[in-house]
């Protein structure tokens, strides 16, 4: 299997060599493959299980903010947003599987004194429609809000402000009874996984090996694409739009896609986060989460994919461990972490290693 | 044929007026020298033609149909108009080669790019450097980079913004002939420059702006003994 991925990311012939050859996410790519078999001969404990896959999906969450900030340079403050939309949908999708099974329906709907599901949950039990409904839908979000503020030119700072923005009215939204979507209290209690019982260990195991290769899948996806002629254009924008714009090329466009794509890698890990951890909420929603997604990619090292993983590992695997431990250390010990890098370590801690020159565009104003 | 007219341009920013009705026909096949001093609104010029900057009125028309002052920046560009701006614009995280690839365009097929990248390369003197980071030239290797990113696209009107702005004289003397071998009978070249030698051996016609107008318009010999472009260029 790790082969097969070497292969892929073996340097094409040709000019590009330097841009392909990735070590780090090569390693990372083979590590995520050979933990998923790892999970599956040995069977470890379940919560140690249950703390990988979750790792796996807030790496494939700092992957799709580092694409569009580490190679566009756009610094999205809401991609807690598409995170959600897909936790949502999966949600929706794991309720009305239930119902369909027992016959019993969830909490929040006898909460409501309402009879079954709202109309608009119709065909959500068919896993296929619920997962295509959770990319089209965190993709034609991303759309609308990309179409409305790139075509306008809005950038930098004001777009990181107005996508933080968005994420809070999406949290004001989603903590209303009445929208059929579980209100403050969310949705739990899902009863099956595709018709096996949620807590059994063979799920779990399933879910995190599932995660882990869905990671693997999207920094090799990723890679190529940064890797490409549109990946050449997207640092190319990054570093200077209207130069590449008065060369011919609709930057529009290209942000819009790589905007939209990584939504909707976003929303798969929430799709995968949701089973994980048995209940989605409007917290999900809150700013400050958002936020930590641009500390996680900014810890590990901005622009490179391999850094986004690192950093959501290492930030979400200390919080698992010093959330039991002395959890009201916490909020400080990341605040701590933040200025370090921001000092210390203006590139993350690929920094330590000097994988990579500082590159200048970090701290050009623009 | 595709040469560039441009008729009663006004631009201003808040109440400045940056250009005051500047009319400017270039012809295919002319390289036009457009001189004069710092703020005279040169590089404004540029700006609107490249579609960077809107003007409050006037037109500039691209051949005899297309009026730039409707379009958008990629537009322009893929009407076959390239600018080299003041300061050297390359992609400074991509190596030589990589900016001459997204130089030649989004509309070449990938097949025909590789031909027209080696022979940029070799106009430009940079094939010994070609799979540098762009961000480790020396500045007139920037330079040199930015005009070929510009050439390979093969434009109908070339845009240079004082391309031999710190440069050596005999990096100047180097890039003028390289100026000169671009001239095409289907091509019109617009330069700013401030050095009167490379104009002299590089513009067939210059116009001398001055607070947003056309103060000349003629020979550089004309020029020079123009007794108003004398007293702007002196009481500077
Ligand atoms: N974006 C802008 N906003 C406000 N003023 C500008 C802008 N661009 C240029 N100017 C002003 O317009 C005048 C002409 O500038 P410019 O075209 O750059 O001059 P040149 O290239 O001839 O030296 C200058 O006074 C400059 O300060
Ligand atoms: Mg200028």
């Amino acid at each position: 299997m790790s082969g097969a991925v070497q292969t892929v990311l073996a340097p094409p012939a040709g000019p590009a060599r330097r841009a392909v050859r990735d070590p780090l996410v090569a390693g990372l790519v083979g590590l995520c493959l050979a933990v998923a078999v790892g999970l599956l001969v040995a069977r470890p404990a379940p919560y140690l299980v249950n703390a990988l896959g979750q790792l796996a999906t807030f790496a494939i969450l700092a992957v799709s903010l580092d694409l569009v900030w580490g190679y566009l340079g756009i610094l999205s403050l809401g991609h807690g947003l598409f995170f959600a939309i897909g936790g949502y949908v999966c949600a929706m999708h794991l309720l009305s599987h239930g119902v369909a099974v027992t016959g019993v329906q969830p909490d929040f709907v006898q909460f409501m004194g309402w009879k079954s599901l709202p109309a608009y949950w119709a065909g959500l039990d068919h896993p296929a429609y619920a997962l295509v409904l959770a990319l089209a839908l965190a993709g034609l979000v991303a759309f609308l809000f990309g179409l409305a503020s790139f075509r306008s030119r809005v950038n930098g700072v004001y777009f990181s402000i107005i996508s933080q923005a968005l994420v809070y009215v999406a949290m004001l939204l989603m903590y209303r009874n009445d929208t059929g979507l579980g209100g403050n209290n969310g949705m739990t209690g899902f009863p099956l996984l595709f018709g096996w019982p949620m807590g059994s260990p063979g799920v779990a195991t399933g879910l995190a090996v599932a995660a882990l290769v869905a990671l693997a899948a999207v920094l090799a996806g990723t890679r190529l694409l940064v890797g490409s002629a549109v990946g050449r254009r997207m640092i190319a924008c990054r570093d200077d739009e209207t130069r590449l714009r008065t060369l011919g090329y609709s930057t529009t466009r290209l942000k819009l896609g790589i905007w939209c794509l990584s939504a909707m890698i976003a929303a798969l890990a929430g799709i995968l986060y949701v089973p994980q951890v048995g209940i989605i909420n409007p917290r999900v929603l809150a700013p400050d989460l958002s936020i930590e997604i641009a500390v996680w990619v900014a810890i590990g090292g901005l622009g490179r994919l391999g850094g986004a993983v690192i950093g959501a590992v290492l930030v979400n695997g200390l919080k698992f461990w010093l959330s039991t431990a002395m959890p009201e250390a916490w909020p400080f010990i990341l605040s701590g972490l933040v200025l370090v890098v921001v000092l210390v370590l203006p590139n993350g801690l690929l920094d330590l290693v000097a994988l990579r020159p500082r590159p200048n565009w970090l701290r050009r104003s623009r | 044929m595709t040469g560039l007219v441009i008729e009663a341009l006004t631009v201003a920013f808040g109440r400045f007026t940056a250009l005051d009705g500047v009319s400017l026909a270039v012809d295919p096949g002319e390289v036009r020298a457009v001189i004069g001093p710092n703020g005279a609104g040169k590089t404004t010029l540029l700006d609107v033609i490249s579609g960077i900057t809107k003007p409050v009125s006037g037109r500039v028309m691209l051949g005899d149909r297309i009026d730039l002052t409707t379009r958008s920046e990629a537009e322009i560009a893929r009407a076959g108009v390239r600018r080299k701006f003041q300061k050297p614009s390359v992609f400074p995280a991509l190596t030589v080669r990589e900016n001459l690839e997204i130089g030649c365009g989004p509309a070449v097929p990938a097949g025909a790019r590789a031909a027209r990248i080696a022979s940029v390369l070799g106009e430009i003197g940079l094939r010994p450097r070609a799979d540098i980071i762009a961000g480790r030239l020396s500045h007139g290797e920037k330079q040199w980079l930015e005009i070929g990113m510009v050439l390979a696209a093969e434009p109908a009107l070339l845009l240079l913004d004082e391309p031999v702005a710190g440069l050596s004289d005999a990096e100047t003397a180097q890039t003028a002939a390289l100026i000169r071998a671009l001239r095409r009978p289907d091509r019109a070249i617009l330069v700013i420059e401030h050095d009167m030698d490379f104009v002299e051996a590089v513009a067939d016609r210059v116009t001398v702006l001055h607070e947003g107008r056309t103060l000349y318009e003629g020979s550089l010999h004309g020029a020079r003994s123009d007794a108003r472009v004398i007293e702007v260029f002196l009481g500077r």
